[in-house]
């Protein structure tokens, strides 16, 4: 995990639930990176077109409610984004994403100093994120200790395997 | 929650419970799973899962399970696959899904697998066959795997890579929640039923009110309402964003599972003096049919504003987890009884499991249904969710009885999608608009 993350913005806003993220008729789909091609075709039709690796996607409240599927970070992971900052998460979207080892920062009125197009500057650990455009910032707190580990160790299939390799070490 | 805290306890933390600190459900919950005495909200347990669910999505676990190394599943016995979303697989995508949910059931000794033929709704079969219990922490591929809580269980949706480390290791992490009560009184009336209960309450918690948070049912109204009208009402806190929604155990709890539980009860209960972060009272006496309009669960009216805006429709979905239960379809068919489904629109009736399909069959409901121009399908998540059958038009407006009316729901996101009870779709079947069954009931 990046102590800061940095990248161009996209904007989404209150209420993006997993539907409009990734449709239903996509769920039959594995791949991430055809998934990617898909994901909120509904929405912003540039987007899975144009995103680059490293952006960052700006939402609003309840950023990935709906359904618990996967589909949605994955798709967005494999763009890959560099986080995605919301005013508050739908806690299967925000779970997800950890443990997929996609950066998910909930910053309350994060959505309204932004603006697509400008560069956010997110600081992990001092719990800021920044319109580098802008100069605006506002803070959060900053992850527990137990989630940015999950991300440092690249999400949740790596601290399993390691936590199921501990276990087998044992005598 | 007293507010003192001895500074023995302090010693265990900053997440230190308090010794005599009373507890929700939630709590209780976890404390059992966690294997502590208490818990408090904000900390963060490991909790020993009781039952680990997947449908298709678990196909998705496959692969992150062998990447993270892991050779066999934490306990057999308390793993259920049931596919649900494209049964029989519709398209060679669904097809490649079931399979490998089937190779990998072969592979691990998976037992409880319900296949085409023996299907049904994955939260219907984890009911109707007693795999859930009170005290329970069950784990879902997803969202609605709130709907169990109506056994008095800790029941939540989760994604399929933490499906596979559930799998692996037999855990999962959870920070407890803070809890919220909803306390009913009243006597719902005639031709208003659970789903306008739960409709009445998302608009007052709204699609968010209950992020992170557990949603624990109370009151004389709770306690009348069937097993199955639990199911609803629970099923459909996902719907304020509820991690878990529950109703404490009681002796419909107990008689619904007495001959079905695969697993021993422990029950537990609310302690009388927990902390709720909130407490919302609904009374639901003199309550009118509810109606959540497009294009969010939350956006609910009283039905008779509708009526008198003759909303028309083109398709009518009885059907999905929420309310496709033997009472549900029972409801519908007293209404739809020797009538006829209006011109220009399309009936899909859509059982939640196949053993609901064979009542039907016996009770000659899907004669009745088929008779009166509906299409009766077998048991799946049909077109709740946009995928596989029934799909939606753009400029449509489907009558459905399902949890979820985000644009693109069910197809096309300008389709517009209103939820409401089984009685109020049929009624709507009928006459081709929106329509309050109290008129016929």
């Amino acid at each position: 995990m990046r102590e800061v993350i940095e990248g161009r913005v996209w904007c989404v806003d209150d209420e993006l639930d997993t539907d409009q993220l990734i449709a239903g008729k996509y769920l039959t789909i594995i791949d991430p990176a055809e998934l990617r091609k898909h994901v909120l075709e509904n929405v912003d039709p540039r987007f899975s077109k144009e995103a680059q690796a490293g952006d960052i996607l700006i939402a609003g409240e309840n950023m990935g409610c709906g359904s618990s599927r996967e589909h949605a970070p994955a798709a967005l992971k494999a763009i890959p984004l560099g986080a995605v900052v919301a005013n508050s998460f739908a806690r299967i979207f925000f779970r997800n994403s950890i443990n997929l080892g996609m950066p998910a920062i909930e910053a309350a009125g994060v959505r309204a100093i932004f603006h697509p197009g400008d560069t956010c500057r997110i600081l992990m650990r001092e719990g800021r994120v920044v319109n580098v455009t802008t100069g605006k910032e506002v803070s959060f707190p900053p992850l527990p200790a137990h989630l940015l580990d999950l991300l440092e160790q690249g999400g949740l299939v790596e601290k399993v395997r390691k936590e199921l390799k501990r276990t087998e070490a044992r005598p | 929650m007293s507010a003192k805290t001895s500074s023995a306890s302090a010693s265990h933390g900053e997440h230190a419970p308090e010794p005599s600190g009373a507890q929700t459900l939630a709590q209780k919950i976890l404390s059992r799973a966690s294997g502590l005495s208490h818990v408090v909200p904000g900390q963060i347990v490991d909790g020993a899962v009781d039952l680990a669910m997947c449908h298709e999505q678990g196909a998705q676990a496959v692969l992150p399970f062998h990447q993270m190394e892991a050779k066999k599943v934490w306990d057999v016995d308390r793993v259920v696959v049931a596919i649900d979303h494209w049964v029989p697989a519709s398209t060679e995508g669904a097809a490649q899904l079931h399979q490998i949910l089937r190779h990998f059931a072969q592979e691990q000794g998976l037992k409880h697998f319900y296949d085409v033929g023996n299907h049904g709704i994955c939260h219907q079969i984890l009911a109707e066959h007693g795999w859930v219990v009170p005290g329970d922490l069950a784990v879902g591929t997803d969202s609605h795997t709130n709907m169990l809580g109506a056994m008095g269980a800790f029941a939540v949706g989760i994604g399929p890579t933490e499906y596979a480390a559930v799998l692996a290791l037999g855990k999962i992490w959870l920070k407890v929640p803070t809890t919220i009560q909803v306390d009913v009184k009243g006597t719902l009336g005639k031709g208003v039923y659970a789903k306008d209960l739960v409709l009445r309450t998302i608009k007052e918690v709204r699609c968010d009110g209950a992020r992170y948070k557990a949603v624990e049912f109370a009151g004389p109204t709770i306690s009348r309402l069937t097993m199955s009208e639990r199911f609803t009402v629970c099923n459909m806190t996902t719907e304020m964003g509820a991690k878990a929604g529950m109703v404490p155990p009681d002796e419909r709890t107990f008689e619904f599972l007495r001959s079905i539980a695969k697993h021993p009860m422990h029950p537990l209960y609310p302690d009388k003096d927990a902390t709720y972060e909130r407490k919302v009272e609904i009374d639901v006496d003199g309550m009118e049919p509810q109606v959540a309009c497009p294009a969010s669960p939350d956006n609910v009216r009283p039905i008779s504003e509708l009526v008198r805006e003759h909303v028309k429709v083109g398709q009518v979905f009885l059907g999905s987890c929420t309310n496709a239960r033997m009472d549900d379809l029972r409801e519908a068919a007293r209404i739809f009884k020797g009538e006829k489904v209006a011109p220009h629109v399309r009936f899909i009736v859509s059982p939640a499991s196949t053993s609901i399909y064979k009542q039907c069959l016996k009770e000659g409901l899907i004669e009745l249904f088929t008779d009166g121009g509906a299409v009766f399908t077998n048991s799946s998540c049909s077109a709740c969710f946009g995928g596989n059958m029934g799909i939606l038009a753009p400029d449509e407006a489907c009558a459905s009885t399902s949890n979820r009316n985000f644009p693109g729901r069910m197809g096309a996101k300008e389709a517009r999608i209103y939820l409401m009870s089984p009685a109020a779709v049929a009624l709507t079947a009928i006459r081709g608009e929106i329509s309050d069954p109290r008129e016929v009931l």
